[in-house]
Order: C-alpha cells, then sequence, then structure tokens
C-alpha cells in the first residue's frame, strides 16, 4: 500500500478562504480516486498561508485490469439507435461489438475493457482536474497566463511511493509549466533554499525544521496557549475571539505570541474603541483584569522569530496602536466638548437618501413613531423616549464615529452618559440600532424598545413609500434585517404591538409575514401549520399570531388533534368535490343547516356539537387562548365520525337533504377555519 | 556622491525606492501633472495596464484626496500626499520577493521586523478597475498596498500587471519614527539647509484644507465636470484616447472636490462615481484599440518646441 503526497505552493492564500480549500482539495481528489476506481485508507488535507497540502494513504500501487459490458438496441434498429450505442460504448463500428440473444430478442452488447496498471499513471490526471475545480472564492490569473487559481502558484509536490508524478500544470501564455517535484520551500523569512521530500512523515518534520506548522490546529494550540500563558504571566485573561485566532492562524506559518502594552493615556477611552482598534485594525488580542474591564496588555502573533526576541515588534505594534488611539483619544476629548443636543442641527446636513430627506428629518420621524410606539411598551416613560429619540443619530456627526463608524450608537450611549442624561436615554441611544441580525443581542429596556422599533420601523415604511423594497438578493437598506429587529424585539419581549397602527401600506404587513415565516421556519416549526395561521390574514399582532401557531402546533401533535384533522379532511374534501361539480353550491351551502330538515340522530349530533363549539370557541379565541379553542374543536370529532359512517351526503332523490347535509359539512369546515385554515394542514 | 545604506529622510526614502525599482527594469517616469487621487490614476498605470504590451515602470504621484484635509491638524491625514507605485507587467514570478528587497533596500530589516500579507482586495470604482493581493503588514502596520490587476475600465485584462503601491508618509513616520507627519526630515538633518515634512507642506494643507471644504465655487465645479464629460466625448470621437482621459482624470478629481463640499447627497454620489466610471471605461476601449493595431503612427519629424 502506497502514500500519495500533494503540496500546492502559492503566494499568500487569504485566512478565511484555507480551510475549505483544504477541505475541498480532499474531497476532489478523494472523488476523482473513487472515479478511477481506486480505493485508499485515509487522507487528510492542512493549509498554511503559503500552501494546501494532502495525503492519501493506503492506496494500490497499481489496478487490474476491469472488464465492464454494456448492453446496446436491439439488432437491426435504427441507425441513430446504434450510432449513439457505439459512441457511448467508444466503438468505431459493430464489428467490435457482438450480438448476443437475450430471450427477448437479439440485441447488441460492447464489451469495454479497462487496462489496469500503475496506479502513478492515473494520479495526474485525477490532480489536474481537482486543481481545475476546486472552487476559490475569489481567484486570479497573473502574469501573462490563463490560469486560476487563489493567488499565483509557485511549486506543486506530487509525489506518489516516494517517486515524484509525471505531471505539470500550465499556467498559459509565456509562462514556464509548473512541473510536479519532490521539493518546497519552508518559512518565507525563517529557511532558505529548497527542500526534498520523500514522503508525508518527512514532509512534515523538514517543513517543521524550515518553522512552518503544517497542521493548523497545531498552530492554533501555539497561539492560544502562547498568547494565554503571556496573559496570565502578565495577570491578566486573554478575551476569547474564536473568529480572530481562526483569522491569525491563517496568517502565520510559524505564529509567536507577544505580549504589547497600551499607552496608560489611552486606558480612559470606551473600551469599545480599544477593542475596535486593536482587534478590527490590527488583529490583537484584547486582555481583561480580574473584573472583567478591559486591561493594559494585549496580545499580538507575529510570523516569525526575531533576532531581539521580538522586542522590535513589540515597539512597533505599540506604536501603531498608539497612532491609532491617539486619533480616537483625540474625538473622544473633542466630541465630549459638545452636547448630543447641540449637534442635531449638524445632522441637517447630512442627507440620509436622497429622496427621503436628511437625518434631521429621519431624527423627526423616528421621535413621532417612538411615542406612539411607547404606547405599546409597558414601562416606556414618553419624555425618555423622546429625549432619546431626537438624540439617537448625534453621534453620526462626532469626530469618532466618523473614524470608526462601527461604532455608531455605542459612542452615543458614552455622550449622552458623559452629559449625566438619564441612564435609559443613553442605553436606549446605545440599543437603537440593535438587533443587527439573528444571533444580535435584542433590547428589552422599555426606552430601548421603543426607539429601537421606532428606527426600524421608519427605514421600512420610508423606503417603502418610495418603492425601494428587497428583490432577490438586492436589499441595499438592509431592510430584511429591519423587520426580522421589528419581529425579534417585539416576540421576545411578547410586546403587544398593532403593527397597522404604524403603516398603510398592505404589502408591507405582508413583508412581516414574509420574515416572521422564514424565522419560524429556521425554528424548526411545520411550515404547513404556519401556513395555516397565517392564511387566517388580517393578523398585526405578532405576538398572537406566535400563540396561535404554537397552540395548533401542539394541537396537531395529540392524538385528538391528528384525529379532528382526519375528520376535517373528510368533510372538507365531499364540499369540495360538489363545489367542483356545481359553480352555484357554494353560496348556497353557505350558512347554518335548516334545524328541520335534519333527519338522522347522527346528524343532529353534528349539529348540535357545532352550536356548542361555537359557544365556546369564540370566547375562547377572543381571550387568546387558543388551546381552549382547539380543545373545544376537538369536540366535533366523535359527531363527525358517526355521521359519515350512518349519513348518506348526497342522497339522490332528496335536493333539499342533500343541500342540507352540505351546509352542515361546509359548517364543520367553516367553524374550524375560524380558528386556523386546516385545510393547509398536510395530514 | 554615494547614498547611505539606510534612508534618513524622506528623499532619501524616494531615491531609494527609485534606484531600487530602476534596478529591476523599471523606467522611472515622473508624477502625472494632473490632480489625481492615487498613483493608480497614471496613464502608466491605468492605460498600461491594458494591452497585450510588457511595461515595467515606477514613480512617485502626488495624490489629491480634498475630503481627507484636516487643515494641518491631524498627523497623519493629508489631503495631498505621495504614493510611489511600480507596475511590472506581466508580474514576475518572483515579484514578491523584489518586493521584499524594496523592503531590505529602505531599512525594514526581516530578521527583526514581522512581515505579513493580509487579505485585501482593491477596486476602484471611478476606474472600473479591480485586482487580488494584500495589504503588506509591518508589525501590524500597512506599510504597502500589493494588487495584481485583473481588470481596468471594465475589460478584463490581457496580461496580469502586479502593483505595488507605497504610501510614502505613512511608511516614513514609521522608518524614522515620528509621531506627526510634519516632523518628518524631508532633506537630511544635516544638511545645510535642513527642512522638515511641516515646512515644505503646513500652509498647504491649511489654505488647501480652507479650499477643499469651504471656498471650493461649486457651481464652477459642476460646470467643469459636465466640461470635461463633454470634452472627453468629443476627444474620443476624434479617437484620441489620451487627451479623452485626461479630461476623465480632471472630472474625477472635480467629482472630489465637490464630495468633499458635501454637496453630493448619498444617492446622487453613486451616480456621479457611474458618470467618472464611463469616461473611464471609454477611454480605456480607446486607448486598447490603439494598442492593439499592429503598427503605431510613426512620431513626425521635427523637433521638441518649448513649453508656452
Amino acid at each position: 500500500m502506497a502514500e500519495l503526497l500533494l503540496e500546492i505552493r502559492s503566494e499568500e492564500i487569504p485566512a478565511r478562504m484555507q480551510a475549505r480549500a483544504a477541505d475541498d482539495l480532499k474531497r476532489l481528489v478523494s472523488d476523482g480516486l473513487k472515479a478511477a476506481g481506486l480505493a485508499f485508507a485515509g487522507a487528510r488535507a492542512f493549509a498554511t498561508p503559503r500552501r494546501l497540502t494532502l495525503v492519501i494513504d493506503g492506496l494500490p500501487a497499481a489496478r487490474a485490469d476491469v472488464s465492464e459490458e454494456r448492453r446496446g438496441p436491439r439488432v437491426g434498429a435504427p441507425d441513430n439507435a446504434i450510432q449513439g450505442f457505439l459512441k457511448g460504448a467508444g466503438l468505431s463500428s459493430l464489428d467490435q461489438a457482438e450480438k448476443r440473444d437475450t430471450g427477448k430478442g437479439e440485441f447488441w452488447f460492447a464489451v469495454i475493457r479497462k487496462k489496469g496498471g500503475p496506479t502513478a499513471d492515473v494520479l495526474p490526471g485525477v490532480i489536474e482536474a481537482a486543481m481545475k475545480a476546486l472552487p476559490w472564492p475569489k481567484s486570479m490569473k497573473w502574469g501573462s497566463g490563463t490560469l486560476q487559481w487563489v493567488r499565483p502558484l509557485q511549486g506543486i509536490i506530487a509525489l506518489f511511493e516516494g517517486k515524484a508524478l509525471s505531471g505539470r500544470v500550465e499556467p498559459g501564455g509565456k509562462m514556464a509549466p509548473v512541473v510536479f517535484g519532490n521539493t518546497t520551500r519552508g518559512h518565507r523569512f525563517l529557511s532558505r533554499g529548497e527542500i526534498t521530500v520523500t514522503g508525508f512523515a518527512d514532509y512534515e518534520a523538514k517543513l517543521a525544521a524550515a518553522h512552518v506548522v503544517l497542521d493548523p490546529a497545531a498552530r492554533r494550540k501555539t497561539i492560544l496557549e502562547g498568547a494565554h500563558r503571556l496573559a496570565q504571566e502578565a495577570q491578566v485573561a486573554l478575551k476569547d475571539d474564536e473568529g480572530l485566532v481562526e483569522e491569525v492562524t491563517g496568517l502565520v506559518e510559524w505564529p509567536v505570541p507577544l505580549l504589547g502594552t497600551i499607552d496608560a493615556q489611552f486606558m480612559d477611552v470606551p473600551p469599545e474603541v480599544l477593542i475596535v482598534s486593536m482587534k478590527t485594525h490590527l488583529r490583537q488580542f484584547v486582555t481583561t483584569r480580574p473584573d472583567g474591564t478591559l486591561a493594559n496588555r494585549f496580545v499580538v502573533v507575529a510570523n516569525t522569530i526575531a533576532r531581539d526576541g521580538g522586542k522590535t515588534i513589540v515597539e512597533g505594534n505599540e506604536r501603531v496602536l498608539r497612532a491609532r488611539l491617539s486619533d480616537a483619544k483625540f474625538f473622544w476629548d473633542q466630541d465630549r466638548k459638545v452636547r448630543l443636543e447641540d449637534r442635531v442641527a449638524a445632522l441637517k446636513g447630512v442627507v440620509f437618501h436622497a429622496k427621503l430627506g436628511t437625518q434631521a428629518e429621519r431624527v423627526q420621524r423616528i421621535a413621532a413613531l417612538a411615542t406612539a410606539v411607547a404606547d405599546c411598551v409597558p414601562g416606556a416613560a414618553k419624555a425618555e423616549v423622546m429625549m432619546a429619540a431626537e438624540l439617537c443619530k448625534a453621534d453620526l456627526v462626532s469626530g469618532m464615529v466618523g473614524e470608526f463608524p462601527e461604532l455608531q450608537g455605542i459612542m452615543g450611549r458614552y455622550y449622552a452618559l458623559h452629559e449625566k442624561l438619564p441612564a435609559a436615554v443613553a442605553d436606549a441611544i446605545g440599543d437603537h440600532y440593535a438587533p443587527a441580525g439573528p444571533n444580535d443581542r435584542c433590547p428589552s429596556a422599555p426606552v430601548s424598545m421603543a426607539v429601537a422599533l421606532a428606527d426600524k420601523l421608519d427605514a421600512l415604511t420610508s423606503f417603502w413609500s418610495i418603492g425601494e423594497k428587497p428583490t432577490g438578493s438586492r436589499d441595499p437598506y438592509a431592510l430584511r434585517r429591519a423587520a426580522l429587529g421589528v419581529i425579534r424585539i417585539v416576540v421576545e419581549n411578547k410586546l403587544r404591538l398593532p403593527l397597522s397602527r404604524f403603516f398603510k401600506q398592505a404589502d408591507l404587513l405582508d413583508f412581516f409575514a414574509e420574515r416572521l415565516k422564514v424565522q419560524m421556519r429556521d425554528k424548526g416549526v411545520r411550515h404547513d401549520v404556519i401556513d395555516a395561521v397565517f392564511a387566517l390574514g388580517g393578523e398585526d399582532d405578532l405576538v398572537r399570531l406566535l400563540a396561535r401557531v404554537e397552540a395548533l402546533q401542539s394541537f396537531l401533535g395529540t392524538e385528538a388533534g391528528k384525529n379532528l384533522l382526519t375528520a376535517y379532511g373528510r368533510a372538507a374534501n365531499i364540499v369540495r368535490a360538489e363545489e367542483r361539480k356545481d359553480k352555484t353550491l357554494a353560496a348556497r351551502i353557505a350558512g347554518a343547516p335548516d334545524v328541520a330538515l335534519l333527519e338522522l340522530g347522527e346528524e343532529k349530533a353534528v349539529a348540535s356539537a357545532l352550536a356548542e363549539v361555537e359557544r365556546t370557541v369564540k370566547p375562547a379565541l377572543q381571550k387568546e387562548d387558543f388551546a381552549g379553542a382547539m380543545q373545544a374543536l376537538a369536540g366535533l370529532r366523535a359527531p363527525i365520525d358517526a355521521f359519515f359512517d350512518k349519513v348518506t351526503v348526497n342522497v339522490q332523490d332528496k335536493p333539499d337533504l342533500r343541500l342540507n347535509r352540505l351546509k352542515l359539512l361546509n359548517q364543520i369546515r367553516a367553524t374550524m377555519d375560524a380558528v386556523a385554515a386546516f385545510s393547509k394542514i398536510e395530514g | 556622491m554615494s547614498k547611505p545604506a539606510k534612508p534618513q529622510c524622506f528623499q532619501d526614502l524616494i531615491l531609494t525606492l527609485q534606484e531600487y525599482w530602476a534596478g529591476q527594469g523599471c523606467l522611472i517616469l515622473q508624477p502625472y501633472d494632473m490632480e489625481m487621487g492615487a498613483g493608480t490614476f497614471h496613464t502608466a498605470t491605468t492605460l498600461r495596464a491594458l494591452g497585450p504590451k510588457p511595461w515595467y515602470a515606477a514613480y512617485v504621484q502626488p495624490s489629491r484626496r480634498p475630503a481627507d484635509g484636516r487643515y494641518g491638524e491631524n498627523p497623519n491625514r493629508l489631503q495631498h500626499y505621495y504614493q510611489f507605485q511600480a507596475i511590472l507587467k506581466p508580474s514576475p514570478t518572483d515579484i514578491l520577493e523584489r518586493y521584499l528587497g524594496s523592503l531590505a533596500a529602505i531599512g525594514i530589516d526581516t530578521g527583526l521586523h514581522d512581515i505579513r500579507f493580509v487579505e485585501d482586495d482593491w477596486e476602484s470604482p471611478t476606474l472600473g478597475a479591480w485586482g487580488l493581493g494584500w495589504e503588506v503588514w509591518c508589525d501590524s502596520m500597512e506599510i504597502t498596498q500589493f494588487t495584481y490587476f485583473q481588470g481596468v475600465g471594465g475589460m478584463e485584462v490581457d496580461m496580469v500587471a502586479g502593483e505595488v503601491t507605497y504610501g510614502l508618509e505613512r511608511l516614513a513616520m514609521y522608518l524614522f519614527d515620528k509621531k506627526t507627519v510634519y516632523e518628518l526630515p524631508f532633506n537630511s538633518p544635516t544638511s545645510e539647509v535642513p527642512l522638515l515634512y511641516g515646512d515644505v507642506f503646513l500652509q498647504n494643507e491649511q489654505e488647501q484644507s480652507a479650499y477643499n471644504f469651504e471656498h471650493a465655487d461649486t457651481d464652477m465645479l459642476f460646470r467643469h465636470f459636465v466640461d470635461a464629460e463633454k470634452e472627453c466625448a468629443r476627444m474620443l470621437q476624434l479617437e484620441l484616447p489620451l487627451p479623452a482621459y485626461e479630461q476623465c482624470i480632471k472630472a474625477s478629481h472635480t467629482f472630489n472636490l465637490l464630495d468633499a463640499r458635501r454637496v453630493i447627497s448619498v444617492t446622487e454620489r453613486q451616480s456621479y462615481i457611474l458618470r467618472v466610471r464611463d469616461l473611464a471605461k471609454a477611454c480605456c476601449e480607446a486607448w486598447l484599440a490603439t494598442q492593439r493595431t499592429p503598427t503605431q503612427p510613426s512620431p513626425s519629424g521635427g523637433g521638441q518646441g518649448g513649453g508656452a
């Protein structure tokens, strides 16, 4: 059993693409091997910034010959059928095929013999095909070539049983081919010259000696352990940041965590500002003190062993951070000299959208909406809602948000606290953009909820009014996110907010319904249950709507629910079938059946059960006791079953009786449909 | 006169980079004599990146970003600054090694510093240009933008140019350990008349910021934009892509000034960018047509006259 080692070396691969590319390479080569009839014991893939590596164990050294039979058309079949068969089987004429009697007549058969042979003959083709198929999120050409790869290719190791395979990749143009070989290079700065390898174990060991840690998991471990140790030694704690670890792992071949210090003069700048600078802009790890507040140390992961032990690198990082933070501190100091209230006027100069006016106009709309919304938010003091709404966009014209747009809202909150405005107002300014997505934190304080809802409702209604609605993948104003934000705030805080009080556009309510459906589907609610409740229409209270969905879903999970659904189906099917035959029927069977025409006990039983249900369901629905309403419906099941056992609906000679019975069935349907559109439920 | 081993001042940095890239076979060109937002606008990059002909060049380009003016009060933000740009087409296979050689030349020792390549794809909406590459970080500071051009003027390139762009002021502040750009030694501190960057440019930043933000005549600028647009179209009619492209550069800078004056709304902004892009696209197409014709018109006789 033999080993295949493949290394595709290139200029620096973007960190975010490495893991996926290694997986794709493994999958594509594995599939190629299987398609070529080559079994193997295992495959492992690795990525560093400069290479994708794949090792496959347990491949056979050679494949046996295989023959495959293919049945063709009947002897004497039309010529195009014969030609198709020959082409498909790779034959040039019928002389190469044989006739065989299958018992159902004479058919042409082709016997295709696939020559076996050394595995090494097949592998180059498998590798080339996998490279061609590898789906980089973005790829490029280079030099005078036409080949696409994530960054320029530099070399390929393709070793089978320790010997280089015969193969090459042509970049095209006037570029030299990249020939399969057995050499690679180590770390960009810590290694010189070529490294010749004989197999994976040798390769991995020689790379390690050349300062390349091949396995991302091992780099990650070094980063985390080193960073935690450095933090511990400085008596601070590393702030966990999965995304940053992942990214940094893809930026280094030889990780060297180093500890730096934040200049003391910046420590009174809000932590969010420091974090944005360190993490987002410089990929530095933040640390915290035992009380959870930001510590004055950071960890940076270098990609080299410096002669001075990293002193220059740390100083450089501190210097870059200092430059960034001195900008930030300048803004922090300057911004606090101007009250938020005094910034509001400047919003007149900031265009929100050409057709929707300035941010100042938007703020006025938000303020009006927020006070109206506040009526539906228990505990939201109007004066505070008003103040927060009027100030919520003021930080957009502050220096800090100009420089760090991702701090909008957050800075407004700090400036409000600095001015000693009520905490609820400051928090509402800070919270009003939330939630920014399905996993973002959702506001729960009353003033925050009112302003956050108003912010989103204004965006939705305003863009709706100028015809800017999301279509397909185009949603430039993030209106889907805004609608989802409204849904989350309302649902998670159980707010009773009649949406149609805040806008008149009917299709906007449909848009909310659509978003809510998507959200519920993602949470695993049955789509037919959702449809059954939404089909009732006209519901603009999301909490009530969801309560009904939940009640229906759990009712349908019970025996009583399932049986009732069957009974409903029988009734509805008969009515539907008759309605199809006679277009005038629907109008004639609307309304209650004539009691005088009820003949049989089973009919009367259904009628009285319906009357009973009518009595209990209505008040239950009014009390929003949906579970109760559904329990009441369950009482219909036994009389309906008995009815179908004994009563013939379509009595031929008595049209009045037939019509009355259809009325009865139709009433079953109508009564149940008032609770949910049971016809939408899949049995 | 021999240059010191490592640059000691701003102009040394420029001279060192020029000498280094000249040694790599690059033409050393001079700045384009028009206002532009970045070195990429120079015909030596935008136009030469198109077509099948090889092209190695390097040059300094004064770059104007009117909205970045800070009246000389921000230590590292300027409305007028210098980019050094090298463009190698087709990109040689050892282009990154050559680039790293330039870092060694300006005194960045990779035995002491941490150099990392961080994904950063580049796009110029106004030029309809895009490419893939990196920000090059030295000890977490971005010192270079490295781009493999994939398209210009909305068209895919025939041959890929590797573009290396150094922001000179920022790089110099790092090399010479200065907290503010205005304290950078422009020439050698030991020269007869030692001058700082601030001596040369502080007043310019103050006055030009006032112009960009307060005084630029926006009615005039709107007219200039339309005029440039028209002139560009007229030159294209006459099949003169180079004069046409200059009008495109003019329109782009005029737009940047209007943007700094905040007289263009968010949505209008997009439409102005698209208008400049349409000009750039048309100029690039016209230029490309001249590059693919097998014979170039031979220069007519006559000496070079003096300027006006």
